[in-house]
């Protein structure tokens, strides 16, 4: 009687049980990497907006201060977005011609908002307030990056929960003195001298490490 | 009941064997083999498979429709919001308990009986684990998320909550299923050896090629078929009595009237064992008759089945009765109130159905007339069955619609696609079935030709 397969299959069918192994290895690795990939996030992915605003011109070279145009922060879950009048403030004594600037000029003509586009933008089922963040010694550059140095804005964390938890497991490795909040080039110091100051700050503050799903899902 | 396995004497012919007479290694591999290899695909099996295929496509339409509107289309309403789902879930894993039983703790215990029934009633197992499975996570109202229960590395940095007995109840029927499936697919191997070298169509010498994974029979192989049996099988024992054990925290851990109390874990592991043996005999009697295997599953065989039937059943009814003293013993308003409310509440006609359905009427299994009467055996398995359904639903809705404050009480009613759900999830086990029977041997062709070998050697020394 003629064998049904021929030998190679020993081998293969050894090696499809390696295989097996190693393929649904590669997929879990594979799902992970694409959750975790800016095309999946869009972390660090810049995004076009009406007008090309450039946060490193403006607090950076310029050190104009985050709450000049973020009014609402220390006060509100939302840190704000600008009206155009905050930006005629200047705008109209300084390139007041620019062609850059003509959808600024054209939105304080016909008194309609510039409709920026959102980019770090929390789903709805998440709670989350600037005004606590900024009052506890969060800065600034925690969350939203090395803003100073972004020509367009870019989204500097996942937004992931992981990330959100990062820091409320171990606030003492993020928390910063109050007076650097607003600061842009704000430098942690070293990780011991950071979780030595972090320890003293979350005492002083009276930071508590909030956990239950009710602090932001509420 | 290990007098069951008595063994002959003298060389008188057993008047009551557990194999049909003149039956040889030949015969026994023929008659298996034929039927999925020789017998023409006759127009009953097209018939049953039709009506269970149309079944499964309302399960289809339900489960798309569920999807869609969410469910709501459930009657499940605020107080009761378990309703038909887990009535169905827990019935249909308790029938799965029959087949590990069978196939795990009767091996362990050399009941030799149990070799013609233990691979359909493994694949009914199978099976009904499978529409089982489904419930839990079509009542989830978010089916596609069911991944949530799984504990695995995530960007929410989340574990599921490992002190509900949901999640337990993931990890129990989850291993359940792949212990099953396991022992169940080392089992066939040797047997799809057979039709292997059976097999005249190309085709199927290359499937049963395929899935007997290049069995040739050899002392080698046999040796580790059976140590990997055994390991099986003693891996699968404990998982008779966990597994609905874990399916009776999702009601203990909880603390509503009816619910909460100590004696669920024993006679739910019971009554999953009633359950599943009332569903082998459902299964075993019209299939022993459409395919003349009469001399393969014995009166001899039914009638064991019904004895075991029997003894569940009694413990099941203990466990009604403590159940009931329990709730009146504990002078708690609530329990009290429960039980009255079962006796004579809007849902007093279920229950004293069910007392009817799992401990009187079974009670005809004392006769041995009973016993050997097919069409009635018959007929008492489709009671059970529905009086073990009966029994979920009283457990979960009359609890649930009548807790501790009146003013929250409320009456559950299914809904069409309720009735729909359930009936789609036979669809699924019918179907399932009907290939099952076509496409592999049912009865264990080795296990039987070495029952044949023994029986044979003890005429021969005696």
């Amino acid at each position: 009687m003629a064998q049904i397969f021929h030998r190679s299959t020993n081998f293969i069918s050894r090696l499809s049980i390696y295989g097996a192994v190693v393929i649904i290895g590669a997929l879990g690795y594979a799902l992970y990497a694409i959750a975790m990939s800016p095309w999946y996030t869009d972390q660090n992915v810049k995004r076009q907006q009406p007008v090309p605003f450039s946060h490193r011109h403006h607090a950076g070279e310029l050190g104009i201060d985050c709450r000049y145009c973020h009014t609402s922060v220390e006060k509100s879950s939302f840190a704000g977005v600008p009206p155009t009048q905050t930006c005629m403030t200047c705008h109209s004594q300084i390139w007041t011609n620019a062609s850059m600037l003509e959808p600024v000029r054209a939105s304080y003509r016909d008194d309609k908002s510039i409709e920026w586009i959102r980019v770090n933008a929390l789903p709805d089922f998440v709670y989350f307030d600037h005004s606590i963040h900024v009052a506890k010694g969060v800065g600034c550059t925690t969350c939203h990056g090395q803003i100073a140095e972004m020509p367009l804005t870019e989204r500097a964390g996942t937004l992931y929960m992981s990330w959100c938890l990062e820091c409320h497991r171990q606030p003492e490795k993020y928390v910063r003195p109050k007076s650097e909040v607003f600061n842009p080039y704000y430098e942690p110091p070293s990780a011991g001298e950071q979780l030595k100051m972090g320890k003293k700050l979350v005492a002083e503050y009276n930071i508590k490490s909030l956990q239950t799903c009710s602090t932001c899902h509420r | 009941m290990a007098s069951e396995g008595s063994h002959n004497t003298a060389g008188v012919a057993d008047p009551d064997p557990i194999i049909g007479p003149g039956h040889t290694f030949e015969t026994v591999t023929d008659k298996i083999s034929s039927i999925v290899l020789t017998r023409p695909v006759t127009p009953g099996w097209v018939f049953g498979l039709l009506i269970a295929f149309g079944a499964l496509m309302l399960l289809n339409l339900t489960i798309t429709l569920l999807m869609i509107k969410g469910v709501g289309i459930w009657g499940i309403r605020v107080p009761t919001a378990w309703g038909f789902a887990i009535v169905n879930f827990v019935w249909w894993i308790g029938i799965g308990h029959a087949g590990t039983l069978i196939s795990a703790i009767l091996l362990l215990l050399h009941q030799k009986w149990r070799t013609s029934i233990n691979r359909f009633a493994e694949a009914m197992t199978l099976f009904a684990v499978m529409c089982a499975g489904m419930f839990p996570l079509l009542h989830m109202g978010r089916p596609w998320m069911f991944f949530y229960l799984m504990p695995y590395p995530n960007p929410m940095w989340m574990w599921p909550q490992f002190r509900s007995p949901l999640v337990w109840d993931v990890f129990a029927v989850t291993t359940y299923l792949t212990v099953s499936l396991l022992f169940w697919f080392v089992g066939l191997i040797p047997d799809l050896a057979t039709l292997r070298d059976r097999a005249k169509n190309k085709t199927a010498k290359i499937i049963y090629g395929m899935l007997s994974m290049g069995w040739r029979g050899s002392a080698i192989h046999w040796s580790r078929y059976e140590t990997a049996s055994l390991l099986l099988a003693g891996l699968a024992t404990p998982l008779v009595v966990s597994v609905h054990t874990v399916v009776s925290f999702d009601f203990t851990i909880g603390i509503i009237p009816g619910w909460h109390t100590t004696i669920f874990p024993p006679y739910f592991v019971a009554g999953a064992i009633y359950s599943g043996f009332a569903m082998v005999l459902t299964l075993a009697i019209p299939i022993r008759k459409f395919y003349h295997l009469e001399d393969l599953v014995t009166a001899r065989h039914l009638d064991i089945m019904a004895k075991v039937m029997l003894a569940t059943g009694l413990i099941v009814a203990y466990g009604y009765l403590i159940e009931a003293f329990l709730a009146f013993y504990s002078g708690d308003q609530y329990e009290i109130y429960m039980m009255k409310n079962r006796f004579h509440g809007p849902y007093a006609p279920l229950y004293w159905m069910l007392i009817s359905c799992n401990i009187i009427i079974p009670q005809l299994l004392w006769s041995r007339k009973v016993r050997r009467n097919v069409g009635l055996l018959f007929v008492l398995s489709l009671v059970v069955n529905m009086g073990m359904w009966l029994e979920r639903f009283v457990i979960i809705v009359i609890s649930l619609s009548r807790d501790f404050i009146p003013s929250s009480w409320g009456m559950y009613y299914p809904t069409r696609w309720d009735w729909a759900t359930y009936i789609g999830t036979f669809g699924l086990f019918f179907t399932l079935f009907f290939l099952f029977i076509r496409f592999l041997p049912m009865i264990s062709i080795v296990e039987v030709r070495s029952l044949v070998h023994e029986t044979n050697e003890e005429k021969g020394h005696s």
